[in-house]
C-alpha cells in the first residue's frame, strides 16, 4: 500500500474517482430528464413523437458506449467544433456527460416505459373520462403509479452508469481507470494492492446504492 | 322524465375491430333527462356504444352528437367534452394512489380548476350521499367492490356532468353489492339524471328504466319501454334473449 502513501498519488486516486461521482451525479441527471421525456413520447398518441422515441431508443442502445463517447469527442469537439467549456479538462467531460446521458437515457426510457405498463390500462382510461389531458393523465395519474416499479431498475441503471462513466477516460480526463492506469505505470510491482483498491472505491459506493434502491423499492411498493 | 330534447345523438354509427363489425349503422337519440338501458347478449357491441359516446372507442364512420355538437378528436376540445360527461366503468378504476377523498376531488381541482376548499365540501356531501362518508382517507383497495363503484359514481357526479354513462356497473362485483350500487342508480335516474346504462340487471332495467335499448351482433334491434320490450317483445332476436334469462 506504499503508492497511497505518497501524497501526489494519493490526491490522483481521489481527484479520478471525484470524477466519476461527477459525471455519475450530471449525467444521470440528464439522462433522467431525457429519459422521462422520451418515454412521455413513446408513450404519446402523436405517431411522429413515438416514432422519435422509438428511434433514440434503438439507435443509442445498440450503439457501443465507447463510439459515442469517442463521437462526442471527434466528431462534435473536433470537427463540429462544439466547445462546452474553455477549460480542457471541464470541456472533456462535460463532452463525456453529453455521451452518457444521450445512451443511458435510452435505458431510463425503457425501464419508465415497462413501468407505464405495470400500470392497469383501466387508471387511463378513468383519467381521460374525466377530460384530463394526456400531459395531465401522464403527471398525475401514469407516472406516480409507473414510478414506483421503476425504482429497482433505475438503481441498475444509475450503477452501470456509474461504472461506464470510466470510458470517459478514453477521450482525456483524469477520472479513475486513468489514475489506475497511471499508478500502475509507475508502481509496476504494486499492481494488486493497486487494483483492489479502485475496484474497492466503487464496490464501497455501489453497494450501498443498490441496497438503498431496493429498500426504496419496497416501501414504495403498490398496494393492490 | 324525458323532456324531448336530445342530447346524445348517434347517426349511422359503423365501428370495426379488425374484420369485426362491432357496430352497426346505429342511430340513437338520448333525450334529456332520459334513462336509457342497454341490454344484450355478451359480444353484442352494447359495451362499445357506450364506450364511444364519449370517444373511448373511436367510430370509423357516422356521427356522434352531444349537446348539439359533433364528437371533437383528440385534444383539449375531447378532454372538455369528456369533462360533461360522466363515465362509469365495471372494474370501477378508481386511482389506486390516490385517496377516495382525492379520488372524487381530483377532477374538478385538476380539470376544471375549481378551489380545493369548496370542492372538498362537494366531494364529502357526494361522498356521504353514496354512503361512503366515513371512508373518505382510505385507498381503492381497502374498500369492498360495491364502496368502490360507489365512490366511482361519486367521481362521476363531482365534475356535474349532464350525463352519465354506465358500462356494466355491477358486473364485477359479489352478488350482495349489487344492491347498493343499484340503489345509488335508481335515485339518480329519480332526479332527472339523463343516463345511458350497459347492463345486465333486468330489473333495474324494468323499474328505472324510461327505454329498454335491445342490441345484438352489433345493430340496433329493438326499442321501447320496459313495459312493452318485457311484456312484449317484437322481434325474434329479443323473445329468444328474454326467454333465456328470464325462465329462471
Amino acid at each position: 500500500m506504499d503508492v497511497f502513501s505518497d501524497p501526489a498519488n494519493f490526491d490522483e486516486y481521489t481527484t479520478g474517482f471525484l470524477w466519476i461521482l461527477k459525471l455519475t451525479a450530471a449525467g444521470g441527471f440528464a439522462a433522467f430528464v431525457l429519459g422521462v421525456v422520451l418515454a412521455a413520447m413513446r408513450v404519446s398518441p402523436v405517431p411522429v413523437l413515438r416514432g422519435f422515441g422509438a428511434a433514440w431508443v434503438n439507435l443509442f442502445r445498440n450503439t457501443p458506449l465507447t463510439l459515442i463517447i469517442f463521437f462526442c469527442y471527434f466528431g462534435l469537439y473536433t470537427n463540429l467544433g462544439l466547445v462546452l467549456s474553455d477549460e480542457l479538462e471541464l470541456n472533456n467531460f462535460w463532452l463525456g456527460v453529453v455521451g452518457l446521458a444521450v445512451y443511458t437515457a435510452a435505458f431510463v426510457c425503457e425501464a419508465i416505459r415497462s413501468g407505464i405498463n405495470t400500470v392497469d390500462a383501466g387508471q387511463a382510461e378513468a383519467a381521460r373520462a374525466i377530460g384530463m389531458t394526456f400531459f395531465q393523465n401522464l403527471r398525475i395519474v401514469i407516472l406516480p403509479q409507473a414510478g414506483r416499479a421503476v425504482v429497482a431498475p433505475l438503481g441498475s441503471i444509475l450503477i452501470a452508469l456509474c461504472k461506464n462513466a470510466t470510458i470517459v477516460g478514453t477521450i482525456g480526463l483524469a477520472e479513475s481507470s486513468n489514475a489506475m492506469k497511471n499508478l500502475i505505470n509507475f508502481n509496476g510491482d504494486q499492481v494488486i494492492p493497486i487494483f483492489l483498491v479502485f475496484a474497492g472505491t466503487f464496490a464501497v459506493v455501489l453497494i450501498p446504492t443498490g441496497y438503498g434502491f431496493g429498500w426504496l423499492a419496497n416501501r414504495l411498493a403498490v398496494k393492490r | 322524465m324525458t323532456t324531448g330534447e336530445p342530447l346524445i345523438v348517434l347517426d349511422k354509427v359503423n365501428k370495426y375491430f379488425g374484420p369485426l363489425h362491432v357496430l352497426q349503422d346505429v342511430d340513437l337519440t338520448v333525450d334529456r333527462g332520459e334513462v336509457v338501458v342497454v341490454i344484450g347478449p355478451s359480444g353484442s357491441g352494447k359495451s362499445t356504444l357506450c364506450r364511444a359516446i364519449n370517444r373511448l372507442e373511436p367510430i370509423n364512420s357516422g356521427t356522434i352528437t352531444f349537446d348539439g355538437r359533433e364528437l371533437p378528436a383528440e385534444g383539449k376540445a375531447l378532454a372538455k367534452l369528456r369533462s360533461e360527461v360522466g363515465m362509469v366503468f365495471q372494474s370501477f378504476n378508481l386511482f389506486a394512489h390516490k385517496t377516495i377523498l382525492e379520488n372524487v376531488m381530483l377532477g374538478p381541482v385538476k380539470v376544471r380548476k375549481e378551489k380545493a376548499s369548496v370542492v372538498r365540501e362537494r366531494a364529502m356531501k357526494l361522498l356521504d350521499r353514496v354512503g361512503i362518508g366515513n371512508q373518505a382517507d382510505k385507498y381503492p383497495a381497502q374498500l369492498s367492490g360495491g364502496q368502490q363503484q360507489r365512490v366511482a359514481i361519486a367521481r362521476a357526479l363531482a365534475m356535474e356532468p349532464k350525463a352519465l354513462l354506465f358500462d356494466e356497473p355491477t358486473s364485477a362485483l359479489d352478488p350482495e353489492m349489487v344492491g347498493e350500487v343499484l340503489d345509488v342508480m335508481t335515485s339518480l335516474a329519480r332526479e332527472g339524471m339523463t343516463m345511458v346504462v350497459v347492463t345486465h340487471e333486468m330489473g333495474f332495467a324494468r323499474h328505472a328504466a324510461n327505454r329498454v335499448v335491445f342490441m345484438a351482433d352489433g345493430q340496433l334491434v329493438e326499442q321501447d319501454t320496459p313495459d312493452a320490450f318485457f311484456g312484449n317483445p317484437k322481434s325474434d332476436r329479443a323473445k329468444d334473449f328474454l326467454s333465456k334469462i328470464l325462465t329462471h
